[in-house]
């Protein structure tokens, strides 16, 4: 059973995730303007390495929030965490846990 | 054959025991096999498949022969070894594999045809022909069985713990017990297990000593001195059977196993469970679990008596129990003449020592000198004499190729033949995470290599066999392990405790002794448990089974209960022989959790019977059951099925109750819709894009139904949503989708949509909700409600207004599932139960009646609404139901863009339809398969199949809704469903049976 | 107020009252069990950094948000003023005494309604267990994967996660009386009330439980 760490909640048991997949797959802006196979690849293809992956995990159990993860599917070792939205970051480096925002400030950046 | 003094036994308490229906009697702190030899017993079970005789071959984990079911009836347990199982008093075991008895074995027959029955034999012989394998199976299943499962429920109680700790230490030899005191000292959260029944390992089977004393005295004291930290979680008993991702670690914690079956509250039992999961999570984890000694393979090497020396030596020191009078050794190392000085102490007389070696290490010469043992080097074992045990063995000189002289020099008479071929680290768990193994070519085993986990091997494990060294890498390995789990305290220093130095010389790698007879092999044993011979490897190697995991499947090499602890480097070692190629090369199998077996009892613990799967009532559940409803499962909720009254079949109380829901008033629980409260200014924008039809023009107190696709365009939920506020909705969903729509929407929010601002919350619980429905519903709603509006004007189909309900805060919603004027009341939950009770009684005086799910089914089946679960299955699109109209062509919306892909645009899909069957009484079974033609007899074309099907009281007759193919443009053309033994004509319709001008709705 | 009378907790059936006034050995009960019924549970949206909302939501509670993970704040005594459960970045449960829900859920609205706050009365939803003694944390240990120890999991931390098949909140109780005495609170659905209630006791029985008045 995986240890994922919650970019919030810190580190917690497989059992409190939901995998949804393969990350960074975008929703295209204008479907209608898509061929059949563009939209048949975007609904249905997905990669499948064997090594460094990038794939959206949420937190059911905890607070339902969703971020991404880079997993090594070979060994399932954690190479990366980092919040949706964000680039996928280089792999070599060491784990990137990101670690509870105590000093609960957001993207705005005003400080309490 | 018991000494007369010595070991850990309390000879005070003597316990008596029965092994295969005859009495015996042993001591408390005896194994079953300790109690046996003590007895003088040999033959202890049969082989697997050729049904030889076998005895007790080691004192531990790895005993591939000694396997038993303990005790009988709902509480037996097969399969276990005899090396593990603790005797108690009234203790009752039998050999799982012997038929009719195990001094009469009838299979036995099959060891003399073992020429016959050579490795892939069942491939080869069974699998032809195909459809005959069901017969041969029964009679192999007999043969080669092992223990029974029982076959009553189980009366113990099993469970499951987590546990965290910063260093787990698996094995409390000395290594472990080295490196727990040493992480334990430092303040950091330590847990220890051992399989065992007390700490020490190998110290309490052996005579080594630390600091001047039996190893044992010290073992007892660490044991102690851990006990006494904070922190620190010692756990015998318990076996580390599987090692995971992420250093999660699972134990087996055997709590009363060693106490018997229960026979009062009083026996000393706590209530606990029989057995425990522990699943540990540890930041470091510490490998020190030890070693098994290894045989060596030679002909007839798996007679009763041919033992590992250890195991031996073991029985003397610790259980006082002589494994014979007479024993040669037979070994290729230095570690064997300790065990055969043991045995000498404890009385055994001992022959010789056959050494293999042309010379033994210096240490090794001064011991069987100091007991004036014969040492005879060069030579080897090369057969043993007996059948139901040893009785002699004869022995010939080997050269260097490691080929034993063509005829014996000598045959030495024994009892006991103690063989010691060298050391396997037990690296089990290492190889369960995924950790590398490296062949050490020097010590001729395997060792932890690299792992991707905090994980360090010390001692034994780590292939380190000397007692000082053991102890010195377990103190390192705990030093370490705590340093790595980030605990900065160092522990006191203290003094390290001192073992003697050994030098011993170098083992020779002599695995496999060949036979010179002709068809010697056949019985030259690797693997003692699935009778796997020295023959049946190279013959799998003749046939192409070069690859070390084809031989281990073709031969079972390895794959019995022991998992090969013992026979797993012989057998590559014969393996590399044949191919000409190095250990290093030939490569190993990966050993899988778990390192014994673990009984389902345990795996599952306590989430059996009413755990087994969470049961969610609503807050009217128990008034539904005092009325006697029956029942049904929807996702976890228990919800009314329907309510019979006395004498009542199940149709006569669903045919009441639909006619009382269209002609007085009927009354459902419907708490368990999925309820959504959504609030922020971008509502319905989300709202737009998740459901198919458009939201900007609903007004505040009005609802609206609504189709959700999957971004296949399939329909995955439906439901109506109510604005309550400016930016403020309430979304219902399906009972059973509730969970998934709400993920769903936040999975939408957060990862594509992060710029709306919208905030979801489930109040599916918040809220109790009874629905109303029925020509009198209103008259019983005005009579509750103290300000509310309820006629059609101020409050009509598909509003909502808030107030009282019977005094109760009150949400009042004009939806309808039924077709018929019906108010669905929400309640905070705590009110559902006073809201249900208030509305039963007001409406008795007209005719108000509970119904259940099958009359909700029935009731919208009659208006031809759909259930999503139902009526659809992730094929089906919005325009396949006949809902294009709700298809927005403005917007684009989850699923769109997927409606208009050539297949879901097809004209000839399966669509929805009513059906009416000919014969009006005839209730077509729900999945039954629909043709076009007449046919007698397959194939026959299927163009769709029944969803929904029920008789209808209102209607008076049957009816159905189907999916087929085509179906909107079939109205009026005749089907058929075959079914067993008749063939059902119908009829397509609309799929509307009652009402279709939706009077009764809107009145 | 009539309604009183014809509110019913999630656990109302199991009569527990009567059970905590009967004859009860509890020095022998490693662990005791009871239902907080009616607690005040309101769930609280808004963005932590927005020093308006904190001030304002502080103003009605009495106490700043926590901000930091698995944290509560606000006094451990309901009856001293609301605590606030974080829950996740940006969302927190602000607990209350029974009958305080309204006022404050009204308050927070009010007082937030400019600054982005979105409140949602959830009282009804969940109820709360409450469970000590000093074998609790063994009970719990048994169906959460959490680290429960108190260097991990110290007085007033909260957490959301899974007790045996159930999604749970999870708040750990300053106990001032005896140091290894951990009292938690345990939000659960009150739909899995009946099935953790059941789960809880069977999982406790091999310690002794007694029944406590909620």
């Amino acid at each position: 059973m995986l240890l994922i760490p919650c970019p919030w909640c810190g580190p917690r048991d497989e059992i409190e995730f939901g995998c949804g997949g393969e990350a960074h797959i975008a929703r295209p802006e204008n479907p209608d303007e898509l061929s059949d196979e563009a939209w048949a690849d975007y609904l249905f293809n997905r990669a499948n390495p064997k090594g460094p992956f990038a794939e959206r995990w949420v937190h059911s159990h905890g607070c339902r929030r969703w971020f991404n993860v880079v997993r090594d599917t070979a060994t399932n070792e954690i190479l990366a965490v980092y919040e949706m939205g964000a680039p996928r970051p280089e792999i070599g480096s060491p784990p990137v846990l990101a670690s509870p925002d105590e000093s609960g400030t957001t993207s705005d950046g005003e400080s309490l | 054959m018991r000494l007369a003094g010595g070991g850990r036994i309390d000879r005070s308490q003597l316990y008596a025991f029965t092994f295969n229906g005859t009495q015996y009697q042993g001591y408390a702190g005896d194994t079953l096999a300790a109690a046996l030899i003590a007895n003088g017993v040999r033959l202890v079970g049969r082989s697997f498949k050729l049904h030889r005789p076998r005895g007790i071959f080691s004192a531990g984990a790895e005993e591939p022969s000694a396997i038993v079911q303990v005790e009988a009836g709902a509480s037996t347990l097969p399969n276990l070894r005899a090396t593990q199982v603790e005797l108690y008093d009234g203790l009752s075991a039998t050999s799982v594999n012997a038929w009719p008895s195990l001094a009469f074995d009838f299979w036995s027959i099959n060891s003399l045809f073992a020429p016959l029955l050579p490795a892939g034999f069942y491939y080869k012989t069974f699998m032809w022909p195909q459809s005959l394998w069901h017969s041969y199976e029964a009679v192999i299943r007999r043969a080669a069985g092992l223990g029974r499962a029982p076959e009553h429920p189980d009366p113990d109680i099993y469970d499951h713990m987590h546990l965290h700790c910063d260093v787990l230490v698996v094995g409390g030899g000395p290594a472990g017990l080295a490196a727990a005191l040493k992480a334990g000292r430092t303040g950091a959260r330590v847990v220890l297990v051992d399989e065992q029944n007390e700490s020490g390992g190998q110290l309490l089977g052996n005579r080594q000593q630390i600091d001047g004393a039996p190893g044992a005295e010290w073992a007892t004291s660490a044991a102690e001195e851990l006990a006494a930290l904070d922190d620190v979680r010692v756990l015998t008993r318990t076996t580390a059977f599987g090692h995971y991702d992420h250093n999660h670690v699972a134990l087996i914690e055997r709590r009363t196993d060693h106490l018997g079956p229960a026979v009062s509250d009083a026996d000393g039992r706590d209530g606990g469970p029989r057995q425990r999961v522990w699943k540990v999570r540890a930041k470091q984890v510490v490998l020190a679990t030890g070693a098994h000694e290894r045989s060596i393979v030679f002909r007839n090497n798996d007679r009763p008596g041919v033992m590992q020396a250890s195991a031996a030596a073991c029985y003397v020191n610790r259980y006082a129990a002589r494994p014979g009078h007479r024993a040669v050794i037979f070994t290729n190392n230095d570690s064997a003449y300790a065990a055969a000085a043991d045995l000498a102490e404890g009385g055994v007389s001992v022959a010789a020592i056959v050494d293999a070696r042309p010379e033994p290490g210096l240490d090794a010469s001064a011991l069987a000198a100091g007991q004036g043992i014969e040492v005879i080097t060069g030579h080897a074992a090369v057969d043993v004499k007996g059948r139901r045990h040893v009785e002699a063995v004869s022995i010939a000189a080997v050269d260097e190729a490691g080929n034993a002289a063509a005829s014996a020099s000598r045959s030495i008479n024994c009892d006991l033949l103690a063989v010691s071929g060298g050391w396997n680290p037990c690296v089990h768990l290492h190889c369960h995470s995924g950790g590398k193994l490296n062949f050490d070519a020097v010590q001729a085993c395997f060792v932890p290599g690299e792992s991707k986990l905090a994980v360090r091997a010390a001692g034994a494990a780590a292939g380190i066999f000397d007692l000082a060294g053991c102890l010195e890498s377990g103190f390192e390995a705990g030093a370490d392990a705590a340093q790595d789990a980030g605990i900065k305290r160092r522990g006191r220093a203290r003094k390290a405790p001192v073992a003697d130095a050994e030098t011993p010389a170098p083992a020779r790698h002599l695995f496999h002794v060949p036979s010179s007879k002709r068809g010697g092999d056949y019985k030259a044993f690797v693997d003692l448990q699935h009778d796997v011979s020295a023959s049946d490897i190279a013959l799998a190697v003749r046939e192409g089974y070069e690859s070390v995991e084809h031989l281990k499947r073709y031969t079972t090499l390895g794959m019995a209960t022991d998992q090969g602890k013992t026979s797993n480097v012989p057998g590559l070692a014969i393996l590399s022989e044949v191919l000409g190629r190095p250990i290093a090369d030939v490569g190993t199998t990966t050993f899988r959790p778990p390192y014994t077996p673990v009984t389902f009892g345990a795996l599952a613990g306590r989430d059996v019977g009413t755990f087994a799967d969470p049961v969610r009532k609503t807050p009217m559940h128990h008034w539904h059951e005092t009325a006697g409803a029956v029942f049904e499962d929807v996702g976890q909720w228990k919800r009314p099925w329907y309510y019979p009254r006395d004498g009542e079949t199940m149709q006569e109380a669903v045919d009441r109750e639909c006619l009382a829901a269209r002609n007085a008033i009927g009354l459902l629980d419907a708490s368990t819709l999925g309820k959504i409260d959504i609030q922020g200014p971008d509502s319905v924008t989300l709202l737009n894009r998740v459901y198919t039809n458009a939201w900007n023009t609903l007004a505040i107190g009005r609802s609206r139904y609504g189709l959700m696709c999957g971004e296949d365009g399939m329909v995955f939920d439906d439901g109506v949503t109510t604005r309550l506020g400016d930016h403020h909705y309430l979304m219902t969903t399906t009972s059973g989708g509730a969970a998934r729509v709400m993920s769903w929407l936040e999975e939408w929010l957060q990862t594509e949509w992060p710029e709306l601002d919208v905030r979801l919350t489930s109040v599916t619980e918040q809220w109790a909700s009874a629905g109303i429905c029925g020509p009198g519903a209103r008259r019983l709603m005005e009579e509750l409600s103290e300000d509310i509006a309820l006629d059609a004007e101020a409050l009509p189909f598909m509003a909502m207004s808030e107030g009282r309900v019977a005094g109760l805060p009150a949400r009042v919603f004009r939806i309808s599932f039924s077709g018929e004027v019906s108010f669905e009341v929400n309640v905070p939950s705590r009110y559902g139960m006073a809201l249900w009770s208030i509305l039963m009684t007001a409406g008795e005086k007209y005719g108000i009646t509970p119904y259940g799910t099958e009359t909700l089914h029935i009731l919208r089946a009659e208006k031809g609404y759909i259930i999503a679960g139902q009526e659809t299955d992730g094929t089906v699109t919005p325009i396949d139901l006949g809902m294009g109209r709700m298809v927005s062509k403005k917007k684009d919306f989850i699923g769109k863009r997927s409606l208009s892909r050539s297949d879901t645009s097809r004209e000839d899909r399966k669509q929805l339809v009513g059906l009416l069957t000919e014969d009006e009484t005839e209730v077509l079974p729900e999945g039954a398969q629909i043709v076009s033609e007449p046919r007698p007899m397959p194939p026959m074309e299927m163009i769709g199949h029944v969803t929904s099907s029920y008789h209808s009281a209102n209607v008076g007759r049957s009816i159905a809704l189907a999916l087929i193919r085509s179906g909107h443009s079939r109205i009026g053309e005749q089907v058929f469903a075959p079914l067993p033994g008749k063939r059902v004509m119908a009829r397509i319709v609309e799929p509307m049976f009652f009402d279709p001008e939706g009077t009764r709705l809107h009145g | 107020m009539a309604e009183r009378y014809q509110q019913q907790s999630a656990l109302a059936h199991f009569g527990l009252s009567a059970r905590a006034t009967s004859d009860q050995n509890e020095s022998e009960c490693g662990v005791w069990l009871g239902e907080h019924a009616f607690r005040g549970q309101i769930n609280l949206r808004g963005d932590p950094g927005k020093k308006t909302f904190m001030d304002a939501v502080a103003k009605v509670t009495g106490s700043r948000l926590p901000t930091k993970p698995n944290t509560s704040a606000g006094p451990d005594d309901p009856q001293a003023g609301p605590r606030a459960l974080w829950l996740a970045l940006g969302e927190w449960l602000v607990v209350t005494v029974p009958g305080a829900e309204e006022e404050t859920a009204r308050s927070l609205a009010e007082a937030t309604a400019d600054c982005g706050g979105t409140v949602t009365d959830v009282s009804d939803a969940r109820t709360v267990i409450a469970m000590g003694g000093r074998h609790a944390r063994d009970v719990l240990m048994k169906g959460c994967p959490l680290d429960l120890h108190p260097a991990a999991f110290e007085p007033g931390a909260c957490a959301q996660s899974l007790l045996a098949l159930a999604t749970v909140i999870l708040y750990r109780g300053a106990d001032p009386s005896e140091a290894d005495v951990s009292a938690f609170e345990i939000h659960v659905a009150r739909s899995f009330a009946d099935y953790l209630w059941t789960w809880l006791e069977d999982a406790a029985d091999e310690y002794g439980v007694r029944i406590i008045e909620g």
